[in-house]
């Protein structure tokens, strides 16, 4: 049993080092170009986006609008410390600050929303989002209100990138496999069973509300650092549904779901890019084909995992020593 | 055991506990049968802290639980198989269990109780890799009772496990239910099939719009011309 675990483990960390050297050739040999690095980027942010508003809505069931709202604080409180700190101490800070932030933001707003529940949850905290949006409006003297904040200095690269996705879904994925995501995935299944059981569900719903606003944090700090301008209306009611599409799209309960998800639609969108007339229709069209036939998303609540590619592997060599 | 004394409880304007008390000895099974509407379900709920009572007290051996939440009274040994099952469809059948015991930390009795559930439900044992959501009925019943003995309960609160089920079912949930008991569980049954939970309970308590109006022991009440009119059919 122990060979085992460790193989998987094994297993598990020449595929996460094949992931990242495969990309950072990729840059060096300048194949992905300047141009395709903002798509990774968006990649990359889109995915931690993705997983963490997954916990909140997909595991634990929570339909959550605002997790724009989330990524705004993130991205301004790390743009506000790079920008008098411009040193990669500057910048670690102020992802770790507009993390917390975000965090902090969620704990206060979800503690009297998330008494709430379906459509009620989701305009509450679609309203907060918008609350948080005009605020970063009307704080002309630190934000520079509607125009934004510019020259953002950059830090952003790959292995940056990489360390801060990747230590987002070990984060949520062992959450989820841990006791307390066990409680979440109950209360998403059964609120009213989850509490019979002894399971303090306001406890959880705020534990995963704060642990994705974290996420959404970081994910707003990169934002900042990489595309070096923000402002308010980017961080509207639309980017939610944007995150919200790809986790939908991924499948609610998948976060290798979400992965392929952002991924696919970041790379459709780049593709479409040379077809301006027509590229937001298609996108739709896209969206509309994928959910005429698979409602549950692309995965469902499936999960990717290595150990499947095992299965499959001992199937072929099965089927071969038959022949 | 289990001692309820003047339970009021309102939903905003309504008045749907008037003051009930109530009894539960150690080692009894005892019922609560009423129309719809009546208050069981209510009453049970607010046992298990899911709904908070506006005054009264409820006692769990000689201990004031009123104020205590939902997590604090299973810990103290109430377990609540709530109306209408409410499995996590999604969950494999032994996942489910293992929910029942979830705020357990004694793994080696925890796999005891997994194997009393399993030899008390064979069926169970048969699914337990598959998601619940696509039991039968009576073998979700079955589920929900399972796991709500996987807290090892004091007392167990069972709200309607005969909703919706077969009558051959029935017959096996209620023996089921009696097998609990002889083991040691102290059971608190609402029900509105009068005559089986009558059948097999030690006492009764008959629930009128919020109110309790009569009370015996099962035998008492299956002969009471008054239950006989309105639970019974004759």
């Amino acid at each position: 049993m122990r060979g085992i675990l460790n193989k998987q483990l094994t297993q598990r960390i020449i595929f996460m080092l094949l992931a990242y050297a495969i990309v950072q050739l990729l840059v060096s040999t300048n194949i992905i170009n300047a141009y395709l690095q903002a798509t990774l980027v968006t990649i990359c942010i889109n995915i931690i986006l993705a997983v963490s508003l997954n916990l909140i809505t997909g595991f634990t069931g929570q339909f959550s609008l605002g997790h724009a709202g989330f990524m705004s604080i993130g991205a301004y409180t790390c743009a506000l410390i790079t920008m008098r700190v411009p040193t990669i101490a500057g910048f670690l800070a102020g992802v770790l600050m507009g993390a917390v932030m975000a965090a902090l933001v969620g704990f206060l707003v979800g503690l009297p929303t998330l008494r709430l529940r379906g459509d009620y949850l989701a305009i509450a905290t679609l309203g907060m989002s918008e609350i948080i949006r005009i605020v970063f409006i009307n704080l002309d003297s630190i934000t520079n209100g509607a125009a934004g904040l510019n020259d953002i200095p950059r830090f952003v690269n790959w292995p940056w990138l990489y360390v801060f996705v990747a230590g987002t879904i070990l984060l949520i994925r062992n959450l989820l496999k841990s006791s307390h995501g066990r409680a979440c995935i109950a209360i998403r299944e059964d609120e009213i069973a989850a509490e019979a059981m002894g399971i303090n569900t306001t406890k959880y719903k705020v534990l995963a509300f704060i642990i994705g606003a974290f996420c959404a944090g970081i994910a707003g700090a990169l934002y900042s650092s990489y595309f070096y301008y923000i402002k308010p209306d980017l961080f509207g009611f639309l980017k939610s549904v944007d995150i919200l599409v790809i986790v939908v799209l991924g499948g609610l309960g998948s976060i290798s779901g979400s992965v392929l998800a952002a991924v696919l639609l970041a790379v459709v969108s780049t593709y479409f890019q040379s077809f301006p007339e027509i590229r937001m229709i298609l996108y739709a069209l896209i969206l509309v084909i994928i959910m005429i036939f698979r409602p549950q998303g692309l995965l469902g609540s499936k999960e990717i995992s290595i150990s499947m590619f095992n299965r499959m592997g001992k199937l072929f060599a099965f089927g071969k020593g038959e022949k | 055991m289990l001692e309820i004394n003047n339970l009021n409880v309102h939903f905003g304007v309504i008045h749907a506990l008037k003051g009930i008390s109530l009894t539960v000895n150690d080692g009894e099974i005892v019922t609560l049968i009423g129309a719809n509407g009546a208050g069981k379900t209510t009453t049970l709920r607010t046992i298990s802290g899911l709904k908070k009572p506006t005054s009264g007290d409820i006692i769990l051996n000689g201990e004031n639980i009123t104020g205590m939440s939902a997590q604090q009274r299973v810990n103290k040994g109430i377990s609540h198989a709530p109306e209408g099952r409410r499995v996590f469809p999604a969950m494999t059948v032994l996942e489910n269990l293992e929910m029942g015991a979830y705020l357990r930390k004694d793994k080696p009795e925890i796999a005891r109780d997994l194997k009393m559930v399993y030899d008390l439900f064979p069926v169970l044992s048969d699914r337990q890799k598959q998601p619940a959501g696509t039991l039968s009925g009576g073998e979700q019943q079955m589920l929900a009772i399972g796991r709500a003995l996987m807290s090892r309960p004091k007392i167990l609160l069972l709200d309607e496990p005969s909703m919706g089920l077969a009558p051959l079912l029935v017959q096996e949930i209620f023996n089921i239910i009696r097998g609990v008991n002889k083991a040691g569980t102290t059971v608190l049954l609402v029900e509105q099939n009068a005559m089986m939970a009558l059948q097999i309970a030690h006492r009764a308590y008959v629930m009128e719009t919020g109110s309790i109006v009569l009370h015996g022991t099962g035998e008492e009440l299956l002969q009471s011309d008054q239950v006989k009119k309105a639970y019974l059919g004759g």
